[in-house]
């Protein structure tokens, strides 16, 4: 017999650091070191058919992630030295930094959490290493986005306590209930809802508008992130597709389970990705693509050609594609006019788009922005030059699953509200939409304990009775720093401070060291 | 282990409830019973048309508070940004409540109007169907 080599070949390594950590337990039940893995009602004939397209081990798994760290921090330090957030295309921008900090990056958080845990449960060691390393690669993402973005935090307001504000501010309940959901379900649910809807199916759609937007927009920090992530990101995916077509594969009983979690998932992600859609059209002073064009390259075609590809499993796409469809045309206009009239309660500013800028969206929405929502930004626009600038003060009706207020409208009707209600054991509950109510029915239990963030406030579990006392001590959101009108605020006057616009504001120390401070590091 | 009970028909609005799936038996008090409200209750109140206020409006109020007081006191300070506001005649205006029609008794309570811990009212102002022709 030959010698060995001294050195595994890769297929060898693989095989020892995965498939052979499934030892058989000899002393106990399987079903006592697995107890989460068949409660769902999924049936697993065979785990060994699982497939890893990657194969990667974690020996070249912290190889390959050290060298993009090192990479990634160089470009951060030279980014703060040479004061690169002077650079970008406008103070506006800086905003859907705010938005990113405080309703992402906490998910990546809270994938990280999600993905240790789901490691745990299966009985399958491939799948268990691929949720392990999945669980890493996100908390890498949480802790680089934060890093990335702090330098913005030293030069404008809202980006200071991104952690504290995700639990507690009205419009990120949204994102933290969406995870929240997913991370309380069990692991095949939270792959179907995480790998697969999020990942697989809808998160083009939102790391490609806010890293080409970062890149649009000059912000050198942000865009070396997404190309850092870029590589993960593409195992995640396929990793998600891996797992929906295993789970199909293993048993026809698993069709109408996972067909459900797709209808969910699909519905709430959609809901979840209104805060994108308003981030794109309105938040990037320079455009990447409107949410409409996106929705159609990302998940009519796209979409369109997987759930094709998974019909043969007898999977259809999911329900309520049509209302999702449809309302591409209204999404980020609704969103906006809603963050327009709350922004008093918000850690980011909103503004009036401009004349051009509103150009544009007539171009990118001919049947929809002249009629419907350009005569608002005109009456918005005069209301505040005469003194009235619109602030709705009057705390608004929330969905009691997507956690969003119900202002979304009726497909071919964007006059009208869609507003739903039913009774569930004598308590009354109100839904966004007909998709949001679906999901209330098929678990109530799950939804009738919703912490809605209106509701809290009226309870008085907020640190107050008013708005500006919940805003300020329990939000943390510094009021006339970071909220309110864009137009005016310490920001837009740092801002035009430092292109030369206008004089430094007094007392202003950050505009200050902005600029005073020199480059040599 | 499985806790699937079978679907059951809602008595009241006929819909088919599910139950959740779960590792033990899963049974939450809902948040927002009205005695977590200290003696207050909530309204939801749309003005149909107005889409200005963004989302129906949520109101925290007393359950014995007249319908009138609700109009003047509540609603009327809540929409007075909306150039309409001025012209609209609430209390001669169509009502629904939870989804059906509804003739309000302006002096009656809240309660005794048949307006529970978080119904839902849509007020609309005939002629009054808010700007540029779009519900705004």
């Amino acid at each position: 017999m030959a010698v060995k080599n001294k050195k595994l070949n890769l297929k060898d390594k693989y095989q020892y650091l995965t498939g052979d950590m499934a030892w058989e337990p000899t002393y106990q039940k399987k079903e006592d070191i697995y107890p989460d893995e068949s409660f769902e009602g999924i049936k697993i004939v065979d785990w060994s058919q699982w497939e890893d397209p990657f194969r990667l081990t974690m020996d070249a798994y912290w190889k390959y992630q050290a060298e993009k760290e090192k990479k990634l921090y160089a470009i951060f330090d030279a980014f703060a030295q040479n004061n690169g957030h002077q650079n970008i295309t406008d103070a506006r921008y800086v905003n859907a930094l705010k938005l990113f900090l405080t309703a992402v990056s906490p998910l990546e958080h809270a994938a990280f959490q999600g993905f240790s845990k789901v490691g745990r449960q299966f009985s399958g060691a491939g799948a268990r290493v691929a949720c392990q390393m999945q669980a890493i690669d996100e908390l890498r993402h949480s802790q680089t986005q934060q890093h990335a973005m702090s330098h913005y935090n030293k030069h404008f307001n809202g980006l200071h306590d991104a952690a504290h504000m995700y639990d507690r501010v009205w419009f990120l309940s949204v994102p933290k209930s969406f995870f929240d959901d997913a991370r309380t379900a069990g692991p095949f649910e939270f792959l179907t809802a995480i790998s697969f809807s999020f990942e697989y199916v809808l998160t083009n759609l939102v790391f490609v508008p806010f890293m080409s937007g970062a890149a649009y927009n000059n912000d050198m920090a942000t865009v070396t992130f997404g190309f850092s992530a870029q590589s993960d990101e593409a195992r995640h995916m396929t990793l998600g597709l891996e797992v929906i077509k295993f789970i199909l594969e293993q048993h026809e009983d698993n069709v109408p389970i996972v067909q459900r979690w797709i209808d969910k998932w699909f519905w709430r992600g959609f809901r979840l990705l209104s805060l994108v859609s308003m981030m794109m059209d309105y938040m990037l002073p320079k455009k990447v693509m409107s949410w409409a064009e996106a929705w159609e390259v990302y998940y009519e075609q796209n979409g369109g050609a997987l759930f094709k590809d998974l019909e043969r499993y007898g999977i259809r796409p999911p329900k309520y594609e049509d209302v999702a469809n449809e309302a591409k045309h209204h999404l980020s206009h609704q969103l906006w006019t809603t963050f327009y009239q709350y922004c008093h309660a918000t850690n980011f500013h909103t503004w009036i788009p401009t004349e051009e800028e509103m150009d544009w969206m007539s171009e990118k929405y001919p049947d929809t922005f002249d009629k419907y929502y350009r005569p608002r930004y005109e009456f918005l626009a005069k209301e505040h030059a005469e003194g009235r600038r619109y602030y709705n003060n009057t705390l608004p009706q929330l969905c009691q699953v997507c956690q969003v207020p119900t202002l979304f409208t009726e497909k071919g009707d964007a006059t009208k509200l869609s507003h739903r209600q039913i009774e569930h054991e004598g308590e009354r509950y109100h839904f966004c939409s007909e998709g949001c109510c679906d999901i209330f029915k098929d678990e109530p239990e799950k939804y009738v304990q919703a912490w809605l963030p209106v509701h809290q406030i009226y309870q008085g579990n907020c640190e107050g009775g008013d708005l500006e006392t919940v805003v300020q001590n329990y939000y943390h959101i510094n009021i006339g720093e970071d909220n309110f009108e864009y137009v005016g605020s310490p920001d837009h006057k740092r801002w035009q401070f430092i292109k030369g616009m206008a004089p430094q504001q007094k007392g202003d120390d950050q505009a200050e060291k902005t600029v005073q401070k020199p480059n040599a590091a | 282990m499985l806790k699937r009970a079978g679907p059951v028909t809602h008595k009241n609005n006929k819909v088919m409830i599910m139950s959740v799936n779960a590792l033990y038996d899963y049974k939450f008090e809902p948040r927002d019973k009205v005695e977590n409200f200290n003696g207050m209750q909530l309204v939801y109140v749309q003005w149909a048309g107005h889409l200005m206020f963004c989302a129906p409006l949520a109101l925290l109020v007393k359950p014995d508070m007249s319908f009138r007081a609700l109009i003047d006191d509540v609603l009327k300070p809540a929409v007075a940004a909306h150039p309409q506001s001025v012209k609209a005649d609430f209390l001669e205006a169509q009502w629904e409540l939870n989804g059906e029609s509804f003739t309000p008794n302006a002096d009656a309570s809240l309660v005794d109007n048949g307006i529970d811990h978080k119904s839902m009212l849509v007020v609309t102002t005939p002629g009054l169907d808010g700007m540029f022709n779009t519900g705004y």
